[in-house]
């Protein structure tokens, strides 16, 4: 039972809060925003160049083997600075679904992750499915040479960005049944593809997708056909682990400031910490923060390991780092009063990015959900 | 980081898992499942049977009769413990006094009292709270006065839990009713013989006889039996806060058995294909797993020396919050059954456990700190408000 960082990984924390010193400084953030500017493809190499997104890509692929603690080490960083790079496209969906890519570009295009150069992300969810990831619809017929693929996805993480998509559709069956979807990559500039961005309040830029027809190669397999599902769903449990330890480095930061401001705030000729309504809700703030960690860290063991409750870990984890995460950003808003109102504040947005982080691949509700499903399983 | 166990570790659990199957009473279970305490001979008979075994305190150094176990292997013990349905041991002596004892007092209070506390042959009872100090409890008023080899004691105490069979107590006495409060408070062991000590019960709302105030009229107590130096009582109770850590943990991994107790309970009650009745109990178990996590870090951090911060308080507050959680739920899956609470008469016997589990959990937020003063400690110790 250990839950240390090694010296790498403390290194690598290290590395992470310097870059975020010196690039994510919030005023120069706000700006950035308030420019309408998001994603920096120059950071983005900058990230690539330190390493971060070779981090968890198999070694024979060039990348470090790494383990999906070493992606929440950096996933913290993200959050505490709210970063706007697409970090999960880049460290969890290109590294663990690329190296099953069919076609021969698939060395040049984990090269290409790796240095920062293309981004692939997952189109998780379709109009009718809510957060199923097996409800798909979109359907992949056989052609001569390969696949043509027809259907709707309602959701793709920073698909805005992405020049690269994963996109899950039938082979066989139907409805939400898991044996028969098969996984595709699709390029951003392929005929029939409609990419629809839009922004997210965390200034995020996900986009839904509309595929007309559109033609693939069998090169374009990602994975067996028909077996996609364990697959993809395989990333999206590293990708919910990764964005837990990003809420964790959200709302410890929310905190932090709301406890500096409770201590130098006065009102009534006194720190407003000194009352004790505050100073309990401070402590009740504290505890969340405990709880998520503490969760965070369970559920970022439990993804790599072969615990058979561990798919029951990741949904409570999600659960409770949802609801603990959004109580400790809105108590951050409350206590500021009117300043965490406004947008001026880092408050706001990271209560901003906590609701998009709960809503990620199902919100709390959905993963209680989950979790009451495989317990009575 | 990996929550692997070793494989001394991993025998150690197989020895401590076969050890519990083999000699958890029956009768035992479906109380301790409840989350009640049981009656005072039974802890006994428990703490006398850990004792056979070599186990009598988990979480005492071997020096002084403990096992000596590192926190990995006393959280295996307890999670153990937690699956069997086997009972906590009662901790006055164990976990209060006893480690005050061994770390404040002198070679003969050590000899005289530690080895009695192990085999049980003693039962130690906790002088602390008083009428008008409950949660102020520096402002406590009991008088101990020197004269010759002995101190004269006189007050009142409150909330003395087994108080009617115990044989000992510790007891914060003002020994100087000058200066700031804490500072006129000392530590005295009683023997509950002594002439002048009284007892009334005091039934509390689960209708048990646990807890006692106790009268204290000119009680001469030795000299001798004064812990560390005078004046200096408050201090040791401090020495407790480091040791808080494995106690919370034995006692929070027990929530487990309540969770199981309301699922079977909501299982018999064909209630588990309710969405309702499935999502609450979901939240519960989600919020059990947190406290759980919570508790291995703590743990871990023990074993590697680290400090835990308010770690162990915010504990207590969410175990006590969730016990109490959890035995609602577990009442309310009951329907009407839960109104069977006793026989009338002659009447048949009922085993109103979950309910009486649901009423004792009440003051799990009160006693040890209430939960509002816990927080109050956790924001100036930690917070620094």
């Amino acid at each position: 039972m250990n839950f240390e960082l090694t010296d790498e990984q403390r290194l690598l924390q290290d590395s992470v809060l310097r870059f975020a010193r010196d690039h994510y400084d919030f005023s120069a953030w706000r700006a950035r925003t308030g420019r309408g500017e998001g994603f920096d493809r120059g950071l983005w190499k900058q990230m690539a160049d330190l390493g971060w997104l070779s981090l968890t890509a198999p070694e024979e692929d060039g990348g470090l083997g790494g383990l999906p603690v070493d992606t929440m080490v950096i996933m913290e960083g993200v959050g505490r600075a709210l970063m706007l790079e697409p970090f999960v496209a880049g460290a969890v969906f290109a590294p663990t679904l690329l190296p099953h890519l069919a076609g021969p570009e698939r060395t040049d295009l984990i090269a290409a992750a790796m240095a920062g150069t293309a981004v692939v992300t997952l189109a998780d969810a379709e109009p009718d499915g809510r957060f199923d990831l097996a409800a798909v619809s979109t359907r992949a017929e056989r052609t001569a040479t390969g696949f043509r693929l027809t259907g709707e996805k309602s959701h793709a993480l920073d698909g805005a960005e992405a020049d690269w998509f994963v996109v899950p559709a039938r082979t066989s069956g139907e409805g939400a049944e898991e044996a028969g979807i098969t996984l595709f990559l699709v390029a951003r500039d392929a005929p029939g593809l409609i990419v629809r961005s839009v922004r997210a309040m965390d200034h995020r830029r996900n986009a839904s997708l509309s595929l007309d027809g559109v033609e693939v190669s069998a090169g374009a397999l990602i994975g067996e056909v028909d077996q996609g599902f364990g697959l993809a769903r395989h990333a999206v449990d590293l990708a919910i682990v990764a964005r837990l330890a990003e809420a964790v480095g959200a709302m410890e930061a929310a905190y932090e400031q709301t406890l500096q401001h409770l201590k130098t705030r006065k009102q009534f000729g006194q720190a407003i910490g000194s009352f004790q309504a505050l100073q309990h809700r401070a402590v009740d703030m504290a505890i969340a923060c405990e709880e998520a960690r503490s969760m965070t860290y369970l559920a970022t063991i439990a993804v790599s390991s072969s615990d058979p409750a561990r798919r029951q870990t990741i949904a409570a984890a999600k659960a409770r780092v949802g609801q603990t995460s959004l109580y400790v950003a809105r108590q951050a808003v409350q206590l500021h009063g009117g300043m965490g109102f406004s947008d001026e504040l880092a408050i706001g947005h990271y209560l901003k990015r906590l609701v998009m982080i709960d809503l990620a691949f199902g919100n709390a509700a959905e993963h209680r959900r989950q979790f009451a499903a495989a317990r009575a399983a | 980081m990996d929550l692997d166990l070793d494989p001394a570790d991993r025998a150690f659990r197989d020895e401590v898992r076969a050890f519990f199957a083999e000699n958890t009473p029956d009768a035992f279970k479906a109380r301790v499942r409840a989350g009640m305490r049981l009656e005072p001979h039974e802890f006994v008979a428990w703490q006398k049977l850990l004792y056979a075994r070599g186990w009598g305190a988990p979480s005492w150094p071997k020096e002084h009769g403990g096992t000596g176990w590192t926190p990995t292997q006393l959280y295996i013990f307890e999670t153990e413990a937690s699956l069997a349905d086997a009972p906590v041991q009662y901790h006055q002596g164990l976990e209060l006094i006893g480690p005050i004892i061994f770390t404040f007092g002198n070679a003969e209070q050590k000899a005289r009292y530690l080895p009695r506390i192990l085999s049980s042959d003693d039962w130690w009872c906790q002088g602390y709270s008083e009428p008008n100090a409950g949660s102020d409890l520096a402002s406590l008023s009991t008088r101990a006065v020197r004269d010759g080899d002995h101190y004269v004691v006189d007050g009142q105490k409150m909330w003395t839990s087994y108080a009617q069979v115990a044989n000992r107590m510790f007891c914060l006495v003002r020994t100087d009713p000058e200066g700031r409060k804490q500072a006129g408070i000392s530590l005295l062991l009683l023997d509950m013989d002594m002439p002048g000590i009284s007892i009334r019960p005091i039934i509390t709302m689960d209708e048990i006889h646990h807890t006692n105030e106790v009268f204290l009229d000119k009680v001469r107590v030795p000299a001798a039996n004064l812990i560390g130096e005078e004046g200096q009582g408050w201090g040791y109770g401090k020495v407790l806060l480091d040791r808080e850590r494995g106690v919370t943990a034995a006692t929070t991994m027990r929530l487990r058995q309540q969770l199981r107790g309301a699922r079977a309970a909501a299982a018999e009650a064909r209630m588990l294909d309710d969405p309702v009745t499935a999502d609450r109990l979901a939240q519960l178990e989600i919020e059990v797993i947190a406290l759980e996590g919570m508790v291995m870090r703590t743990m871990a951090e023990a074993a590697s020396g680290k400090d835990s911060g308010p770690r162990a308080s915010m504990i207590k507050v969410r175990w006590s919050e969730l016990l109490q959680e959890v035995t609602e739920f577990w009442v309310e899956t009951l329907g009407y059954d839960a109104a069977a609470f006793g026989p009338i008469g002659n009447g048949a016997p009922t085993e109103p456990w979950p309910m009486m589990g649901m009423l004792y959990s009440r003051v799990t937020s009160i006693y040890g700190g209430a939960n509002e003063i816990q927080r109050n400690i956790i924001a100036r110790r930690a917070l620094g408000l």
